[in-house]
């Protein structure tokens, strides 16, 4: 039962005749002859409603290009599936440290999820509060935008200040200032321990307390989040067997004035994918704040219900169909996007910034032909 | 180094831009006489210097509109300046440009322990917003060796990095807001407390933009709970090879070093005879520092130590208390001061992949012979930043314009290997004409155009980044 998406996702998958170039020039002529509009496909995994137009598919530019272990950093094309790219990692023992989450579940749709997809997304999963976004582990990006330029930005090297940062720009920019051909990360070693520690019974701005506690100290927890179905928060420790031990031991003690802490299997990648959340009737929202301001707005939007993650900084809310989550956080910083549901996909910006970014998609794509209408 | 030709109809008009700007801002923070304007003549790449038309030092984020706004309207350029530090030449004036300097500007707004996040006035030096917190046990992570006197402004403009930025990432990784005033004097805030962009990530492009795209003024930054302790070794090598390899190695192991840093043998020789740290004579050495508690660092510490031993090293030192790692320091953080006793330097900041390091290594020491200029080389191993330092006469006829042409030859062999010409200076006007090498004129369009959506009448800081025939049609238009 997948009641509020807006389309069945076949309809985004590549046809037999769409457009599926097999190189970066191929890509470049097609944009170029196209009157457009051309609707970017990398796996299908979270079609966008309302964009239209022939579907570009990314899956034959597909393919691992470096892995260089030594130097922490991996290139590939964007159409390569995220499961190709962590198995290559996991041979090496190392991961994309930013958890992307896997979104099959809560949109109700099959594929396989690319690397492209991810960044134009600008993906992360738990771990984000600890190590940073999808957005900062991208080195470097190819993209051919609207006019059919191949461009490329950033590299493979972990500091580049040469030039403007491109590769922050399109990561998050939904396939809106160009298509992606190409990208480069900065990868982390996995780890060698995990554990996860859990506090019952707390409501819900208690729960952010603790967790603020736990952030705040210097032991390092890697993920931090409070589903209050559950009454259950969870703290994630990784690293060093001996040294996961002794941090467990340290936020127990600091955690102590919140209760007694329980070790736990802690199902992280339930808490990255929201699958409480899956099946389930209603319109869903990621709403990003400060970490102080969740408890109390997530009381205002009337939600079926919530989970926090990132410490309280990111709340799943799973709302009646038609609620206006943005009208309820009425002065609260941050923002919110619907991720699920039929309605306005970002939340609108400020008129000074609006500008700023029509003006910059008018650039990269001055004929309008890239996933019009995606983002305002 | 070229520059544009001043625009004599701005200077022309000088006593009336004055006068707008004195109408808006206190007499004391208008700079007009051409005695004290040339204190603002260079930043840190003091071999070139042009005093500007005039200099103004705003104290709110009003006043800085109110500037923006009239020289806006007045087609006057502008070139934004924290404190001066700038390796690179971006905040060199043009001499018909207003200096916007935002060093009076630098009280704390807010901190918050809760939600770990700090909210300055740009101008406030980099170490002082560590000072501003560190005695609740928190510090702000990217720490360029100038923190004593760099700015927050300079920080975000450049993207700065420091020493421990392997683990903590650079300024753009800690930078979770700003308020910034457009050229035109319309003020936006981007991003705040919360994380993530809600639109496009404008706050990724506008750090590192080189004071280019408009004036920030104000930032909101993430702070970090200080680790529990922290503990460096030290280790010598015959070869930079084997000292390649033993930092692969390291980074192989899954160990996360805060820091890995690298110096050969002329800057061991150099810091040596300057500051007397007890350095050992070889062709390699590295510093490896690690966090934690006492019984993580140890831990850490012992398969560090396993992977160095394996290489044959011809010297292996664990600090065991605050003294010895202060002495292990030593060396590293005399070394820019220990090269410039033996004669003036250039130093340079191109990244490399890190596998490339014994053969680019090679190869500077070979095109050092053949150019007649020595090269200490002191770097951020850990993600390939190097620092070559090349050694000139300033006295010496044609020896500046030698040693430019010697840095341009090792900037163009990082682009070649994979890497890039600069991975923390930023390009200012030293590596500008240099851009071509790195980019296509793709490349150079694309980033050109955010400049034109931010900036559309080319006002801001416009002499720089971009290669002068590139950025022509542009600023002349
Ligand atoms: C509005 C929206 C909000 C989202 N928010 C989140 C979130 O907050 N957290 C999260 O973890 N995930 C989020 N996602 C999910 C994320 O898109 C998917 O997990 C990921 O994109 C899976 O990859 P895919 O190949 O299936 O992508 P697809 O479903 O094929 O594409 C996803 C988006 O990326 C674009 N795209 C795909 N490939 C390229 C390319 N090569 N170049 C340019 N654009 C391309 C598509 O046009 C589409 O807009 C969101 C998705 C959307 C549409
Ligand atoms: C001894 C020494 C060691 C150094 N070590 C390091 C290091 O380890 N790592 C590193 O990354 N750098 C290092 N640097 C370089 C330099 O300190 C950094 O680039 C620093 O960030 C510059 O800051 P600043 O405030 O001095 O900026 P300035 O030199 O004043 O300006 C730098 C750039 O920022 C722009 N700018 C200034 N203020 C604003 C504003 N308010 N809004 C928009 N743009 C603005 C200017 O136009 C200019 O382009 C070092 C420099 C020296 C002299």
């Amino acid at each position: 039962m997948h009641p509020s998406p807006v389309a069945s996702h076949s309809q985004f998958l590549p046809k037999e005749n769409s457009m599926t170039p097999t190189s970066e020039l191929e890509l470049s002529d097609m944009i170029k002859a196209t009157k457009g509009p051309l609707r970017i496909v990398g796996g299908g995994t979270r079609p966008i409603g309302r964009v239209v137009g022939e579907a570009l598919s990314t899956a034959a530019l597909s393919g691992i290009t470096l892995h260089e272990p030594g130097a922490l950093t991996l290139v590939a094309r964007a159409g390569t599936p995220v499961a190709e790219i962590e198995a290559t990692l996991a041979t090496q023992n190392q991961r994309l440290a930013f958890e992307p989450m896997d979104h099959r579940a809560l949109m109700g749709t099959t594929g396989q999820p690319t690397i492209g997809g991810v960044v134009a997304a600008n993906v992360s999963g738990p771990r984000r509060i600890s190590v940073g976004a999808c957005r900062d582990f991208l080195l470097g990006v190819r993209f051919v935008d609207g006019a059919g330029n191949i461009v490329k930005n950033g590299g493979r090297v972990m500091k580049n200040v040469t030039g403007y940062d491109l590769v922050k720009l399109f990561a998050g920019a939904y396939g809106t200032l160009g298509v992606l051909t190409e990208v480069s990360f900065k990868v982390l070693p996995a780890v060698e321990a995990e554990t996860t520690l859990a506090l019952s019974g707390l409501d819900d701005a208690t729960a952010i307390r603790a967790m603020s506690a736990a952030l705040g100290s210097p032991f390092e927890v890697t993920g931090v989040a409070h589903d209050p179905a559950q009454a259950l928060t969870h703290f994630r420790l990784e690293g060093f067997a001996a040294s996961v031990a002794y941090r467990a031991k340290e936020i127990s003690k600091l955690l102590a004035p919140f209760g007694a802490t329980q070790d736990t299997q802690g199902d992280w990648a339930a808490i990255r994918d929201v699958t409480a959340f899956a099946g389930k009737s209603g319109d869903v929202w990621r709403i990003s704040v400060k970490p102080s301001d969740a408890a109390a707005l997530s009381e205002k939007i009337g939600a079926d219900a919530v989970q926090y993650d990132w410490g309280g900084g990111l709340i799943w809310a799973l709302c009646p169909v038609g609620t206006d989550v943005r009208a309820a956080m009425g002065n609260t910083a941050g923002h919110a996007t619907l991720i699920r549901g039929a309605g306005q996909t970002f939340h609108p910006e400020p008129a000074p910034l609006a500008a700023i970014s029509t003006g910059l998609r008018a650039k990269f794509d001055p004929r309008g032909v890239l996933n019009t209408g995606i983002m305002g | 180094m070229q520059m544009p030709i001043p625009d004599a109809s701005v200077i022309d008009r000088k006593d009336q831009i004055v006068a707008r700007l004195l109408a808006v801002l206190p007499k004391t923070a208008v700079i007009a006489d051409v005695v004290e304007t040339r204190a603002y003549e260079c930043d840190g790449l003091t071999a070139y210097r042009c005093p500007p038309m005039c200099a103004v030092l705003p104290t709110t984020t009003d006043e800085v509109a109110a500037v923006l706004r009239i020289c806006h309207e007045m087609d006057v350029p502008v070139v934004p300046r924290g404190s001066g530090t700038s390796l690179a030449g971006g905040a060199l004036p043009t001499a018909d440009c207003v200096i916007l300097g935002v060093a009076k500007m630098n009280g704390v707004i807010e901190t918050n322990y809760d939600d770990r996040y700090i909210r300055v006035q740009t101008g406030r030096t980099n170490l002082s917003v560590t000072g501003a917190v560190e005695a609740d046990g928190f510090f702000y992570a990217p720490d360029p060796s100038s923190q004593l006197a760099c700015a927050i402004a300079g920080n975000i403009a450049m993207n700065s990095g420091g020493a421990h930025c392997l683990k903590y990432g650079v300024t753009t990784n800690n930078l979770m807001g700003v308020t910034m005033v457009m050229m035109d004097g319309t003020v936006v805030e981007i991003g705040g407390a919360h994380m993530d962009a809600g639109g496009l990530d404008l706050l990724g492009v506008i750090c590192g933009s080189e004071g280019q795209l408009g004036v920030v003024t104000e930032a909101t930054l993430r702070i970090l709970p200080k680790p529990e302790g922290a503990r460096p070794v030290l280790m010598g090598y015959d070869s930079s090879e084997v000292a390649g390899q033993v930092v692969t190695d390291i980074i192989k192991a899954g160990v996360l070093p805060v820091a890995i840093e690298f110096m050969d043998r002329p800057c061991i020789e150099a810091t040596e005879n300057f500051a007397h740290a007890g350095y050992p004579m070889c062709e390699a050495l590295l510093i490896v520092e690690v966090e934690g508690s006492d019984a993580e660092i140890d831990a850490q510490l012992a398969l560090i130590m396993k992977i160095a031993a394996k290489h044959n090293p011809v010297e292996l030192r664990e600090a065991k208390d605050a003294d010895e790692a202060g002495r292990i320091w030593l060396g590293r953080k005399s070394a820019f001061g220990a090269m410039g006793q033996i004669n003036d330097y250039m130093c340079l900041d191109g990244t490399i992949p890190v596998s490339e390091l014994p053969y680019v290594l090679r190869r500077i020491s070979e095109m050092s012979k053949e150019f007649g200029l020595d090269v200490g080389n002191v770097f951020h191993a850990g993600d390939g930043n190097m620092h070559p330092l090349i050694l000139f006469d300033a006295n010496k006829e044609g020896d500046l314009e030698l040693c430019e042409e010697f840095g341009a030859e090792i900037l163009k062999l990082c682009v070649e290997v994979g890497g890039c010409l600069t991975g923390e200076h930023g390009v200012g006007i030293e590596k500008r004409d240099l851009m071509h090498v790195q980019f296509s004129k793709a490349d150079l369009e694309a980033q050109m155009a955010v400049k034109d959506v931010f900036d559309p009448k080319w006002l801001l800081n416009a002499a720089k980044v971009f290669p002068l025939d590139a950025s022509e049609p542009r600023r002349v238009a």
